[in-house]
């Protein structure tokens, strides 16, 4: 305990700490698994069958990995800068509230090509409005952005509700939803893809939203490691001192890097929406925005991270509905556990096996540890 | 007479449904006042009501079911003071965890036990906390306003009422009159001066958690085995984070609390009640109502209204400086 | 002679590659008041922390009254008779001072009887060495002074013998100072053993009966104070270091660069640090600013680079005024020709998880040079890193590495070549060779003095008098916040040395 950053090597920092935490993870899973009486590996098959196994599979699960990809970048920006927003459930879900007026208004009268690109405007900007209020209170009044975007969380459920309900539902539709969107709002789906691979798909809901969601990786990679602002943001991530001393201002950063991390979170209700129910209902983000923390956790807030991880958990969602049919005592619920584990392990319990694995480095070739060797024996 | 009948129900109804937030409530303060913040208030609760209602439905006694809910509540606490204060995890993130463990394994478990689609059995009478007459009420019910608020207001509410209503001033006596709260809140505030007076900060804090985990575990069994006859997944319905938003607009003191939440159930009970049925002309969306704690809580934390200010320590891990 | 309090034998401690205290030995003797001076790092905190039970020494015996015992906790300290207080009070803010006094001693589970009990035991206190405080006020609305005494009073509370103090006037008015000495005199009296951590040789001299003098980690002496002089416990102190001259031609003074005038600066608990401060540098000179770490060196210089608010005063460069109790910001003061080397270059001046590239243009990375548009011009930035290494002989040579990889000379380094070669007018260093290797110091020298032949303003403050002798054209010296002396670069360590203890301060205001 006396050196919590000596040095390992890093693939050992960003490869095998990870690797290891989700290993454990996944045992608790499986113990769990074990409890209501079957059998971990069988499940485990079945999950990954049902989440690979043919390209109806791997469509699907790339559909739920696009809007773990979304969701898992807005938190790894705000991470970047020291933000931690627990809102982007709220943001995606008020985004819904943009994706709808522009839907609504313009399904009839623009082709898809024309509606998408002013649809993700909208609702990257109605998701970052949505997380403006807290950002600016975290800047301006200090109140910390973790509770004020649970709050804005529970405000967008109500809120939401209360459009869909009494605003948006057409008249004698019984249904909390808005009325079907036409052509001109339907996102063409990307299936003939995995076709191209041989496969045969009926129909998946896999759209052309994941390569949006692609495209967003990487401008988030350049953004934070390629421009000035997200040199800026690291900054402040790192020190809040060193960002005062270089001048930069610390409420512009907070203002911004929520912003974005609202408009990411945002853009994740065009896949749902747009991309496969073609309407917007209650619920239709279901937990997105909170996957989307294990996703950055897992993926260390770095999109080459992110994509394997929001795959990773697509294939859970995926696999997790084939296994409620192939095991009567386990539903979809076992993947919130995963979650949940996957959260504890590689985010709040993340340097428990360090000292450990220090040690054993350390033993194993002591010069690659360096100086953390020689400081654990002075210690 | 009429206006004063639907102002007892309502307010009846605030009460009742004021207990769980109370109890979250106070959970929740216990920890905080110690320095360790608890987003997973929800999580602790959810898993307490199914602990309570299984344990409950299992062994035919509510106080087992009790038993039960508390401690599965007490282990996730106990999770969570491992990871953030043993390990120094963030305590946000460690928290979010327990919220999802707890909502997907109360399905599971329930639904592999139980097999009736995440629910645990029907409770029969035997197995929940019943109402209780206050001595006198049947006699006084006919009394005009005091009669009428002592028999319907005050008596016939389930034993966990009046305990959570008890805890207040109990809560407020251990926090102000007691060695163990002198040094809770102490903990809170600056834990170096604990350690240098000899006192451990680890062990104060797991304590301190533990606490938490009783009274979430209480107001899970609140949940399933009084206001309702056994447990529904989900049932909580972010109860937990509305005792935390109580918490935080009750500036972390107990008495604040207690009127913080049954504010908040007052809102609760009122959009049940009202439905959307106009106010002095205005239709109020009863969604307002339901955000209106959040609201509030919003507005608090941005400082219009007087300032939150939250215990000096909290949320950071403790390390010896050099 | 009477028996002794605490003896210490071969203590050791280190944390990791730091050996901070090293086969240490101590005596003191009971009913007496021992200082413990040294500078700063010389290891005397960490000894006393040892001793209240706050780390655990590596190797060496501890004896309390002749007995030895084992103190693991602060809880075995507190049982042995020894309290501390603290130079950082460990009080909590918003409790009273029965409160805070009672906190970890309270006796019993219930407060109402510890609560009256504490409150006769602190009039009784009260009474018996003059420590007068309200019980019932709030620590935060005291001042440092009365703080301070809840810090005595706790300890004395839990029936302490000996009492450590560690750097306890640092924080302390003169006049709450000369007070915190009476009351150790009357302690003493009254039987206790007064221990006395400080780096000011006029405490010293004042108050101790014995005084133990640490360098690097090592005990270097035990003298009675009666038989010892200022100059003799200054150069126990100090060492004799190798001084190092490094050459330099006339100063060439120009026009005034950097104005400062009436400044006043708080810090975060509204003590003020700079107190009233005037003066200019020209171009071309080295002004050096000498004084005990802790009497506004600090503040002074954040202020003029426009990390710190001012509280009131002005300051002009190059005849146009900064805002320095307002808008004044490091970005602005950079464009308009003023660099500032921090002193703490872990967390301020670069950001050690960074690679050394990227600290290589932490604050300008606004400038044209380093950017397309919106992004970062990488190839230019990393040029410019390579340039800089082979410029300042930087190493690792590279630029890629992480720079909490790189050792303390070298990221001093990498600091100095960001700002130098920016080829500002002013340039304002703070310990330009803290935690730097010797080979470093020099070559830091010369790039210091170099700057001064361009004819830039050098403002330099350092707690290294050496480094302040050898590098300043002109010395200024703080003492409590004021600039107390104006000195030649042939002034001697002796008459620094007093004016940085305050001496001829005070006898001046008398």
């Amino acid at each position: 305990m006396s050196a919590p950053f000596a040095k390992l090597p890093r693939w050992a920092d960003y490869g095998l700490i990870p690797l290891i935490n989700l290993f454990v993870a996944f045992i608790v899973a499986g113990l769990v698994v074990m409890l209501v009486g079957e059998n971990p590996f069988r499940a485990a098959m079945i999950l990954v069958e049902g989440a690979f196994g043919r390209g109806q599979n791997i469509a699907y699960t790339l559909y739920y990995a696009t809007n773990f990809i979304f969701t898992g970048l807005a938190v790894a920006v705000a991470f970047h800068a020291g933000l931690f927003n627990i809102g982007g459930e709220g943001q995606a879900y008020i985004a819904g509230l943009g994706v709808a007026f522009v839907a609504l208004s313009l399904d009839t009268v623009l082709p898809w090509y024309l509606t998408f690109p002013i649809a993700i405007v909208a609702a990257a900007g109605f998701g970052a409005l949505w997380a403006l209020i807290p950002a600016y209170l975290q800047a301006k009044r200090d109140s910390h952005v973790v509770i004020t975007t649970i709050m804005f969380n529970y405000i967008a459920g109500s809120l939401m509700v209360y459009m869909l309900v009494d605003v948006i539902k057409p008249l004698g539709s019984m249904a909390p939803q808005t009325r079907p969107f036409e052509a001109g709002a339907q996102l063409p789906k990307l299936n003939w893809i995995i076709e191209l691979f041989g496969a045969k798909i009926r129909s998946a809901p896999l759209n052309l939203s994941f390569i949006l969601a692609l495209i967003m990786a990487y401008l988030v990679w350049l953004l934070i490691w390629r421009t000035k602002l997200g040199y800026e943001i690291r900054t402040l991530g790192f020190s809040s001192k060193a960002a005062r001393y270089a001048g930069i201002s610390e409420s512009r950063i907070i203002i911004i890097t929520m912003l974005i991390s609202g408009a990411l979170a945002g853009m994740m209700a065009l896949n749902p929406t747009m991309g496969d129910q073609h309407n917007v209902s209650l619920d239709f983000v279901s937990q997105a925005g909170f996957v989307g923390i294990a996703v950055a956790l897992m993926g260390r807030s770095h999109p080459a991270g992110i994509i394997p991880a929001a795959i990773l958990f697509g294939a859970l969602y995926q696999g997790g509905a084939e296994l409620a049919f192939e095991m009567p005592n386990i539903s979809r619920d076992m993947i919130v556990i995963i979650q949940g584990l996957v959260i504890l392990f590689a985010g709040a319990l993340e340097h428990m096996f360090r000292p450990t694995i220090q040690t054993l480095f350390a033993s194993l070739s002591p010069r690659s540890v360096g100086l953390a060797a020689a400081k654990k024996e002075g210690a | 007479m009429d206006f004063l009948n639907a102002l007892v129900l309502i307010l009846d109804s605030t009460i009742r449904l004021s207990v769980p937030l109370l109890l979250a409530c106070l959970a929740g303060l216990y920890s905080e006042r110690a320095g360790v913040f608890d987003i997973g208030l929800e999580g602790k609760m959810l898993a307490g009501a199914f602990a309570g209602a299984a344990g409950a439905a299992v062994t035919g006694s509510a106080w087992l079911g009790l038993l039960c809910g508390i401690l599965v509540s007490v282990g996730m606490a106990l999770v969570h003071g491992f990871a953030s204060i043993t390990h120094r995890g963030n305590q946000i993130v460690s928290g979010v965890a327990i919220n999802f463990i707890a909502a997907g394994s109360t399905i599971i478990l329930g639904q592999a036990w139980f097999q009736q689609g995440g629910r645990t059995p029907a409770l029969g009478a035997a197995q929940r906390f019943e109402a209780i007459e206050l001595p006198g009420a049947a006699a006084l019910r006919d009394v005009p306003l005091i009669g009428q608020i002592y028999s319907e207001l005050i008596s016939g509410h389930s034993l966990l009422t009046y305990f959570a209503f008890l805890m207040v001033p109990f809560t407020w006596w251990v926090l102000y009159r007691t060695r163990f709260g002198l040094r809770l809140r102490a903990v809170g505030e600056n834990p170096a001066a604990v350690d240098t007076a000899g006192v451990s900060v680890a062990w104060l804090r797991y304590r301190a958690v533990i606490c938490t985990g009783i009274l979430t575990g209480i107001a899970g069994c609140y949940l399933s085995m009084v206001q309702n006859a056994g447990f529904v997944k989900d049932m909580t319905a972010g109860k937990g984070f509305i005792a935390l938003a109580a918490l935080i607009f009750a500036k972390w003191k107990p008495v604040n609390a207690m009127f913080a939440c049954l504010l908040f159930g007052f809102l609760d009970a009122a959009s049940i009640r009202l439905q959307g049925t106009p106010i002095m002309g205005v239709r109020v969306p009863v969604q307002l109502m339901q955000a209106l704690p959040y609201i509030l809580t919003v507005i608090l934390l941005a400082g219009f209204i007087g300032k939150a200010i939250p215990p000096r320590a909290g949320g950071v891990p403790y390390v010896k400086e050099r | 002679m009477a028996e002794l309090a605490i003896a210490l034998s071969g203590i050791n401690k280190s944390f990791g590659p730091v050996h901070a205290n090293r086969d240490i030995n101590l005596e003191v003797q009971r009913g007496t008041i021992h200082g413990i001076i040294g500078e700063n790092g010389a290891g005397k905190s960490t000894l006393m922390s040892i001793l209240y039970g706050f780390y655990q020494a590596d190797s060496g015996e501890i004896r309390v009254n002749g007995k030895p015992v084992s103190i693991k906790t602060p809880n075995d300290a507190i049982a042995a008779g020894i309290g501390m207080v603290h130079q950082h009070f460990m009080l909590v803010e918003n409790f009273t001072v029965l409160e805070n006094i009672i906190l970890g001693a309270e006796g019993e589970p219930l407060l109402n009887k510890s609560i009256a009990k504490a409150r006769s035991e602190l009039a009784r206190l009260e009474r018996e060495y003059g420590l007068e405080v309200d019980p019932d006020a709030l620590i935060e609305e005291l001042p440092v002074g009365l703080q301070q005494r809840v810090e005595i009073l706790k300890a004395l509370y839990r029936g302490a013998d000996i009492l450590i103090l560690d750097e306890p006037t640092g924080v302390l008015t003169p006049a709450e100072a000369d007070h915190l000495f009476r009351i150790l005199k009357q302690l003493k009296e009254q039987g206790k053993t007064v221990i006395l951590i400080t780096h000011k040789l006029r405490e010293i001299m004042a108050i101790t009966d014995n005084v133990s003098v640490m360098r690097q980690g090592t005990m270097v002496a035990t003298r009675e104070t009666k038989g010892t002089t200022v100059e003799e416990l200054a150069e126990l102190m100090v060492g004799r270091r190798v001084l190092l001259r490094v050459q330099k031609g006339e100063a060439n003074p120009g026009e005034v660069k950097l104005s400062v005038r009436n400044l006043t600066v708080r810090d975060s608990r509204k003590v003020t640090m700079v107190d009233d401060v005037s003066f200019d540098i020209r171009a071309g000179e080295i002004v050096g600013i000498a004084g005990v770490a802790g009497n506004g060196q600090s503040e002074l210089i954040e202020a003029i680079a426009g990390t710190r608010r001012a509280v009131s005063g002005t300051v002009m460069l190059d005849g146009k005024p900064i805002d320095v109790t307002g808008t004044a910001d490091p970005g602005e003061l950079r464009d308009r020709g003023l660099a500032h080397v921090p002193e703490d270059r872990h967390h301020v001046g670069l950001v050690l998880a960074f690679e050394e590239a990227e600290n290589s243009i932490l604050g300008y990375q606004d400038k044209p040079q380093y950017l397309n548009g919106p992004f970062l011009n990488l190839k230019a930035i990393e040029d410019d890193a390579r340039a800089k290494i082979q410029a300042y002989d930087i190493r690792p040579t590279n630029p890629h590495l992480r720079t909490a990889n790189f050792s303390g000379g070298n990221q001093q380094k990498i600091v100095l070549a960001r700002e130098i070669e920016q080829d500002p007018g002013v340039l304002v260093v703070g310990q330009p060779t803290r935690g730097v290797d010797v080979g470093a110091i020099e070559f830091i020298h010369k790039r210091l003095i170099a700057m001064r032949d361009a004819g830039k303003a050098v403002l330099v403050i350092s707690v290294e008098l050496d480094e302040i002798r050898s590098l300043s054209d002109r010395i200024l010296v703080m003492f409590a916040g004021r600039i107390v002396g104006e000195r030649g670069p042939e002034a001697t360590e002796g008459e620094l040395g007093l004016l940085m203890a305050g001496v001829e301060h005070k006898e001046a205001a008398e």
